[in-house]
């Protein structure tokens, strides 16, 4: 019989990481994500699967200690929101540089500084523009109901080990903290060292167990042919990414004149609009971005050419939009909308910008 | 007996541990990185730990101490060695897990990630090795940098009263409760370089027994950055450093001596 639960977004990711046969989590407290921490230290999954929990001392030695447990073969996570994002983010691009596999969640608050702790989705370029220094991306993935908290953990793990890169599942405030009904999966045994080694090749540094060649995790390389060649590899596997791993849901697009682009909460927000906007007449489809990083860009692209108009909508100044445009190449008329700062649209308010800016405008 | 005896593997009796590579080491001649670096591969190899054992590099001179140690090991980045530590040895808490840091790495930078390291009581080693500079980014001043000392950022002598006093992390981190086992050695001399072998051995002995973070600081030379000879770098370390940070068990068996 399935497991379904009524669950806060935050309190099913969490869930959702012991079932995915997560290793470790090590995490630091902020509103609006402290319920993954708190949720982790109540269960006490070391006696369910033999999962760590540890509270670190700063975002910083968190995402180092991914780090650690990462570089010995560990299905590795931490969770935070947007300030200590950034200060995650020279973990981050350490992981990406020394090519190691976690999992890193991002539940948005209104920025910048110390901002707000209302829902946000103003760390679009920070997440998919890479965040850290140096040439990187993270594949990202964008959860817009509590089942796809849910769902996207052990999706987050398989890409993590994969491409051997890290991976951020960019939720928002409201995403974190509402409550919905969720189906939860099996429990997955926690991989032993032979199994990462079969599944995933033998590069962890555990031990130089049975006479086997060591293994070294380092991002460093002074010889600048070298760091470019590596820089290659990375850029062929984000390549693959984009070939192999893009997610995205048309919603209403066949018939449709205009399109809202959007994610996460603001998609949800989206379907009411679309909604009161069929209700007037107007036909209106959703192309809902599920991963931001691979961009669908040629999918978009191809829709562009037979439209009218796109409406970006997103709970930033105008982030996404960006991408929104390089992919149409002008092709249909392109604009933002979205409340921010902590602000959260209304369906009216979309529908009304839709009218305004696209529709009339 | 002829050179060509000596050599002789039946007549060897002593050979480099096979914990080091081959490669040269990138440290100036006359540093005491090599030594420190031989020791600490000499203790895990005569305990038997060489496939248990994980290391830790810094940023620093010792950045590329993977180069040299021929056993698996993890970069970190500027002081977070002790954090990506306790990310393996909680994964791994069966495997021997160490740290090789410097003094901007461990007291400045990593200041925090080694407190608290510490305070966790962590189940590892800690390799401190404190030279009162900044050698690889050419002679800046550390943490650990002595009163009056000339550096390329302190040219007219460290000022206590704009620049703080060097700091005793070691002494600090012996407070802590989490912290079994706290010395501080020196690697100048055949008698030191002895001495200090043996602590890194208790050092990986605490680990073994599972009693809590052992912490062995050894003050070295840097004579590139100190910008003199390497044999009266040593001179100068006997006669300045050792008075400031003296030589000797600062904590054993959890109890403060």
């Amino acid at each position: 019989m399935a497991d379904i639960k009524l669950m806060k977004g935050n309190e099913a990711l969490a869930e959702a990481a012991i079932r995915a046969g997560c290793d470790a989590y090590f995490g630091y407290p902020i509103t609006p994500q402290s319920e993954v921490i708190e949720y982790l230290m109540m269960e006490r999954p070391e006696d369910r699967t033999g999962m760590i929990v540890l509270q670190a001392e700063s975002e910083i030695a968190a995402i180092h200690m991914v780090y650690g447990a990462a570089g010995a073969g560990k299905k590795a996570m931490t969770s935070s929101s947007s300030p200590g994002i950034s200060l995650k983010e020279e973990g981050i691009s350490y992981l990406a540089g020394s090519e190691l596999p976690a999992v890193i969640v991002n539940v948005v608050r209104g920025g910048p500084g110390l901002g707000t702790i209302q829902p946000s989705q103003a760390d679009y370029f920070q997440s998919t523009k890479g965040g850290g220094h140096g040439d990187y991306r993270l594949y990202v993935l964008a959860p817009a109901s509590v089942q796809e908290m849910v769902d996207f953990v052990d999706i987050a793990f398989e890409v993590a080990f994969k491409y051997r890169n890290p991976v951020m599942i960019l939720a928002d405030g409201i995403i974190g903290q509402m409550m919905e009904k969720v189906v939860f999966p099996e429990q997955k045994p926690r991989l032993t060292d032979e199994e990462i080694e079969e599944k995933y090749g033998d590069w962890v540094t555990n031990g130089k167990r049975n006479n086997k060649e060591r293994n070294i995790i380092t991002s460093l390389d002074l010889d600048p042919y070298k760091q470019e060649a590596h820089n290659h590899k990375l850029q062929e596997k984000y390549r693959l990414m984009q070939e192999d791993e893009l997610m995205y849901e048309m919603i209403d697009c066949e018939d449709a004149d205009y399109i809202l682009v959007a994610y996460g909460s603001s998609a949800r927000i989206s379907q009411k609009a679309m909604q009161l906007a069929r209700e007037k007449g107007y036909k209106v489809g959703i192309f809902r971005l599920i991963t931001l990083f691979p961009f669908p860009s040629k999918e978009l692209n191809e829709l562009a050419g037979k439209v009218k108009g796109f409406l970006a909508v997103e709970m930033s100044a105008g982030q996404m939009i960006e991408d929104l445009k390089l992919a149409i190449e002008g092709k249909a008329k392109a604009e933002h909308y979205g409340r921010y700062g902590g602000v959260v649209h209304s369906p009216e308010e979309v529908l009304e910008a839709l009218e305004n800016q696209i529709i009339k405008g | 007996m002829e050179i060509i005896d000596i050599i002789k593997p039946e007549n060897l009796i002593y050979t480099k541990t096979k914990n080091m590579t081959d490669k040269h080491l990138s440290y100036c001649p006359g540093c005491g990185h090599g030594t420190a670096h031989n020791i600490t591969m000499e203790v895990v190899e005569e305990m038997g730990i060489t496939a248990d054992t994980i290391g830790v590099a810094p940023v620093g001179c010792s950045v590329l101490a993977y180069e040299f140690m021929n056993i698996d090991m993890t970069q970190a980045a500027h002081g977070r060695a002790p954090a990506v530590a306790t990310g393996i040895k909680r994964v791994y808490p069966d495997k021997f897990v160490f740290t090789y840091q410097g003094d901007g790495d461990l007291a400045a930078i990593g200041g925090n990630e080694t407190l608290h390291a510490c305070n966790r009581g962590e189940n590892i080693v800690i390799i401190f090795v404190n030279n009162g500079i900044y050698g690889m980014t050419g002679g800046q001043m550390a943490p650990t940098t002595l009163d009056g000392m000339r550096t390329s950022t302190s040219p007219y002598g460290r000022e206590i009263e704009t620049m703080g006093s060097p700091l005793k992390i070691t002494e600090l981190i012996a407070q802590l409760p989490g912290v079994h086992y706290v010395t501080r050695q020196a690697v100048h001399t055949a008698q030191a370089v002895r001495k200090a072998k043996r602590a890194i051995r208790k050092a990986f002995e605490v680990q073994k027994d599972k009693k809590g973070l052992a912490f062995v600081e050894i003050v070295s030379n840097c004579n590139s950055g100190w910008k003199m000879e390497p044999v009266a770098s040593n001179e100068w370390m006997v006669e300045h450093m050792f008075p400031y940070f003296p030589l000797g068990d600062i904590k054993v068996n959890g109890k403060l001596k």
